[in-house]
């Protein structure tokens, strides 16, 4: 139950002018920049647009410094103002066969035509805290190679496809849901499933993920590829009659290969799950594809127990912005709840009381 | 001209001023402003969302990825073209000048100006930053080698 309170409007007043005082800090230290955020933590700023859904990088930037850093506020930050955004349309389907590589590995071919190329990894570092991390030492500049004049990097589904090894893809133009639109149903479309796990929390489907591999709902899984790269984005502009190419933004792919299934016309053949993540995350990408093949349990006549398999358990929980505001709501004022809890609970207490004594007034009397 | 030959023109130049960053696009925007027929504005320049769409297991049916910022605008020059932009972004002055410049590639007096100053200088610095990164990339590539063992001789 909720009633009208007032009273707390100078507190609250004098706490968000203390939020901005501790959000700035120490005034000697020079503010943060846009520019000092989007350039150097930018991985934070890459997961802010992937779960508040936006590829803003300048506006997550604004985002995590107005949150102090905190992730989830920052996403919530940007999710509140893309509401405030009117839709002029949708892209074209992103190419990611003809990404702008920046990194590409795979674990299932060491010769994978194109090649294994590292990139920015963390990967192979001795995860040891640089003591130059302290100080601005000058930093070199990134090697540079001559790029073969026919380099192409084609995507692994496309090598495996060629021997019919792995279920193809199911070329399609349909239209499709849109959750930010339409309340979810379920059974859920793969095409809303995506949508779902390419806006949710990282650490939720990690850690659903993990429990693929640890044996609720296994799949057998291996990284097919993943690609991180820039896609060009392209939209249909109705005022022109032709479509324009509007910028790039930078994307990760996953794709995980799993354990095969026999029989039906094809043959056994290896299953897929996908993942697409804006920005530089193959964690969540990678996450977002073993969750993918799992919730497809239902396609391979697989068991439906884990909780990585339950759609309606993934789809309705992985959201971090719906999630806080649930957890976070309950330390709002809940006074005549309570109120209404203590009475009911004093009352049965009452009750209880009165029961005893009459109880060991029966049991006396009957002694 | 024909109108299948103006319509790639103008999506080349429209490409690749949306690549341009909004500095040099200013100052090469600004040469050209001071002496060309000006334009009025139609719609915009307004901020709003594209939703960007990813396929299914990469080629399969279209999902939503989730939207990106973009800002539009549409302007008409006093002779009656009409320009268009779009582009990634909140920057409204850099739409504004794209859509512009959009209306006077129309007009072929302006058309080899905005080729020179504009397209040509904008697609030559995509490229090049395309192969610096590309060559970056390349650094990074892993050249396996097999070590000849002992038992082999």
């Amino acid at each position: 139950m909720y009633v009208a309170v007032k009273g707390g409007e100078a507190a609250i007043e004098k706490a968000h002018r203390l939020l901005a005082d501790r959000r700035r800090g120490d005034r000697s230290v020079p503010a943060l920049s846009l520019e000092q955020i989007a350039g150097q933590l930018s991985l934070a700023v890459d997961r802010v647009m992937a779960e508040g859904s936006l590829y803003d990088p300048e506006l997550a930037a604004m985002a995590v410094r107005q949150s102090r850093g905190d992730m989830i506020e920052a996403i919530f930050l940007i999710r509140a103002y893309r509401t405030t955004l009117p839709r002029f349309g949708a892209t074209r389907p992103v190419e990611t066969a003809t990404m702008r590589i920046e990194r590409r590995v795979s674990a299932t071919y060491k010769d994978i035509p194109g090649g294994q190329l590292l990139g920015p990894t963390f990967d192979y570092t001795h995860r040891l805290i640089d003591p130059a991390m302290a100080g601005d030492h000058p930093v070199e500049r990134g090697a540079r190679r001559e790029v073969a004049g026919d380099a192409a990097y084609p995507r692994v589904t496309d090598i495996l496809n060629g021997e019919g090894l792995v279920e193809p893809d199911i070329a399609s133009d349909a239209e499709p849901g849109d959750l930010t639109r339409d309340p979810t149903g379920f059974p859920a479309g793969r095409d809303l499933r995506l949508q779902a796990l390419a806006r949710g929390d990282e650490g939720f489907l990690l850690s659903l993920g993990y429990s693929t591999q640890r044996g609720y709902g296994r799949t057998h899984p291996f990284v097919g590829e993943v690609r991180i790269g820039l896609v060009d984005l392209e939209i249909d502009l109705p005022e022109l009659g032709f479509a324009v190419n509007i910028g790039a933004i930078r994307v990760t792919e996953c794709q995980m290969v799993s354990q095969f299934k026999g029989g039906g016309e094809d043959g056994p053949r290896f299953t897929r799950g996908y993942g697409l993540v804006f920005g530089q995350s193959e964690r969540k990408a990678m996450s977002m594809s073993l969750v993918d093949r799992a919730l497809r349990a239902d396609e391979f006549d697989e068991n439906r127990a884990a909780p990585a398999q339950d759609e309606e358990f993934v789809l309705s929980h992985c959201d971090n912005v719906e999630a806080t505001g649930f957890v976070e709501h309950l330390k709002l004022p809940h006074y005549v709840d309570f109120q209404a809890e203590l009475d009911l609970l004093r009352m049965l207490r009452r009750e209880h009381a009165a029961d005893k004594t009459a109880g060991t007034d029966r049991q006396e009397a009957a002694e | 001209m024909t109108r299948e030959h103006q319509t790639s023109g103008r999506k080349r130049a429209l490409d690749a001023m949306a690549s341009m960053p909004a500095d040099l696009l200013g100052e090469r925007y600004g040469a050209i402003a001071k002496t060309a027929p000006q334009a009025i504005p139609v719609r915009g320049p307004e901020i709003g969302a594209v939703m960007v769409r990813g396929r299914i297991g990469g080629g399969g049916a279209p999902f939503n990825l989730g939207e990106t910022s973009v800002t539009r605008a549409t302007v008409k020059l006093d002779s009656g073209e009409v320009g268009h932009s779009i582009i990634l972004g909140r920057d409204t002055e850099k739409a504004r000048m794209v859509a512009h410049l959009d209306a006077l590639g129309q007009l072929a007096a302006w058309q080899a100006v905005i080729e020179t100053d504009v397209v040509a200088p904008a697609l030559a610095l995509d490229a090049e930053t395309r192969r610096q990164r590309a060559e970056e990339t390349e650094a990074t590539r892993v050249d396996f080698f097999t070590l000849v063992r002992g038992e082999d001789r």
